[in-house]
């Protein structure tokens, strides 16, 4: 049994080191292609930028963002506060840049629950098939018949409030449409013959499933998280605005703009940069999921 | 013993009213050793009786016997050791996201074999290709190598029958012929048995012993290689089809 196993790591070994540089080679394709276009290099560039601010929050923000500062409080942007102030005297755009970790946490998170769950729900349902295919895809329906925001809300509301418990939520709504195009992707492979083949081989079903069905639906899932990131953050966004998200100290993009609507109509900075903030992250997830989706479909070329 | 034997299989669709008979009651024995060929036109089912003695398809009734056990009795491994099979399309046959490496080492994976560097190796040596193809993917292979490819994972776990789904019909005539002749020459080596299913009698009469015409889902008749050439059939479609097919080639 040893000197079995010892032998297939002898086999596999310049393997991996090949795939290793495949992927590699892959991934430098895939970036020069992503920056050849200027919608998804504009993406591609945004994200960036919300990846190092978020990793560089402190040395980018030139205040703590929970500093109170009352005889400071609502002050238009100028030199000192770019962005100006809030109603508690709080820098805006030192909230801002600490507010790229909260988003990018609820999207990370957000997209290693959804994934998964949503690859392994929807490639066994295609190809198992028979009543198995038919209950699951009926949950998912049940999922996608309501609108994602009011179902967070209703996880929330059953929850209680709070970050955690708001990117449960959004989880919860956000896996049916990868099931479905799993689905859909692996009944169109599992007539293959490569799966006949692999079946007389005597692979098991959980074998062809990870090894040769998850492989080829990976691309197309990957860019429809992409593309789901970007509603991600509108929900949280949604669901922060709407007092249920993460709660007020934080400095959250939604809950900022909920505390500034009252004060919106003289102190327009207040709501203003927060929802510029979301847009331009939602819009550059769109449009990396759009450059993605040119890159990896075949189909498409 | 007969490697295999068909009794009585036959597959309907559909129920009540709209239940159609696909194939109906094909009986047919192969001996070990021995080549058989299943001849005929495009939706004869010839394909459908492969696919059901390779268990990739499960609704029929009959009996379908391995070396005298019924593949509804044998453990799948011990069955999968015994029969495999080299698909018609070699564009389609390979994953296309797995190296040729991991198509041949995940057979000896499943069932626990032991050399497998080795193994791999003699493999692709024995379909007269060079090692160095291990670590290649199937987009960089032509498709003649890639049918070779799928001929050596058939192989791999050293079967006693073969199932061929036209081989060598997705191919350059000038590649039918090298791959005919190396499928030929393996059989010849391991003693194989082949169940060879074809449109080509051409191809059938180079390869097979045995043959079978099969019409609309029916197995009209069952003949030796012999009768080809002299075309006394005593069907009168497997006649035609004789005759058809001799005078293409003298056309050609």
């Amino acid at each position: 049994m040893t000197a079995n196993l010892l032998h297939s790591q002898d086999a596999t070994m310049p393997e991996t080191r090949r795939k290793q540089s495949l992927a590699l080679r892959q991934l430098v394709s895939l970036f020069r292609e992503l920056l050849g276009s200027p919608t998804s290099a504009f993406g591609l560039v945004v994200i960036t930028i919300l990846l190092l601010t978020a990793l560089l929050a402190p040395v980018i923000a030139p205040y703590d963002p929970n500093i109170i500062n009352l005889g400071n409080a609502l002050q238009p942007p100028s030199a000192a506060h770019w962005f100006g102030t809030d109603e508690l005297g709080r820098d805006i755009l030192s909230r801002i840049v600490y507010g790229t970790r909260i988003s990018l946490t609820i999207i990370t998170i957000v997209s290693v629950i959804v994934g998964p769950i949503g690859l392994i729900v929807g490639t066994t349902a295609g190809y198992f098939g028979g009543w198995y295919d038919t209950f699951m895809m009926r949950i998912t329906d049940i999922f996608l018949s309501f609108p994602s925001l009011i179902l967070s809300l209703a996880f929330v509301a059953a929850l209680g409030a709070g970050l955690e418990n708001a990117i449960i939520a959004i989880g919860l709504t956000a896996w049916p449409p990868i099931a479905r195009l799993a689905r859909a992707e692996t009944l169109t492979f599992r007539g293959a013959d490569y799966i006949s083949a692999s079946r007389m081989q005597g692979a098991s079903a959980l074998r062809i499933i990870v090894k040769s069905i998850m492989p080829m639906c990976l691309p197309s899932v990957l860019v429809r998280v992409t593309l789901s990131m970007a509603t991600v953050i509108l929900t949280a966004a949604g669901l922060g605005f709407l007092g249920l998200g993460a709660q007020p100290p934080l400095p959250e993009w939604g809950a900022m703009i909920a505390t500034g609507r009252r004060y919106m109509l003289d102190n327009w900075w207040l709501v203003a940069f927060p929802g510029g903030a979301i847009l331009l992250v939602s819009l550059a997830f769109n449009l990396l999921g759009d450059g993605l989706r040119d890159a990896l479909d075949p189909k498409q070329r | 013993m007969n490697a295999i034997e068909v009794r009585n299989l036959s597959i309907d669709l559909g129920f009540g009213a709209a239940k159609r008979r696909i194939l109906g009651d094909v009986s047919f024995s192969v001996e070990a050793g021995e080549s058989f060929g299943l001849v005929g036109e495009s939706g004869s089912g010839k394909s459908t009786i492969l696919r059901c003695i390779a268990q990739l398809l499960k609704a029929w009734e009959g009996d379908i016997l391995i070396a005298g056990q019924s593949v509804r009795d044998m453990p799948f491994d011990e069955y999968c050791r015994m029969v495999q099979m080299v698909f018609q399309d070699p564009y389609g046959s390979l994953h296309p996201r797995q190296s040729i490496r991991t198509a041949l080492q995940e057979p000896l994976r499943i069932h626990r074999m032991d050399r497998q560097v080795e193994r791999m190796e003699r493999a692709l040596i024995d379909v007269g290709l060079n090692p160095d193809f291990l670590s290649r993917y199937p987009h960089e292979l032509s498709g003649g190598q890639r049918q070779r490819v799928a001929i050596a994972r058939a192989l791999i776990l050293e079967p006693r029958i073969l199932l061929l789904d036209e081989p060598t019909s997705a191919l350059d005539v000038s590649v039918q012929a090298e791959v005919l002749n190396l499928l030929a020459d393996i059989r010849a080596r391991r003693n194989l048995t082949y169940l060879f299913v074809s449109h080509d009698l051409a191809v059938i009469d180079h390869m097979c012993e045995q043959l079978a015409v099969m019409q609309h889902g029916r197995l009209v008749e069952i003949m030796s290689r012999d009768v080809l050439a002299t075309g006394r059939a005593s069907d009168p479609y497997a006649r035609d089809l004789i005759q058809a097919s001799l005078e293409y080639d003298q056309a050609v």
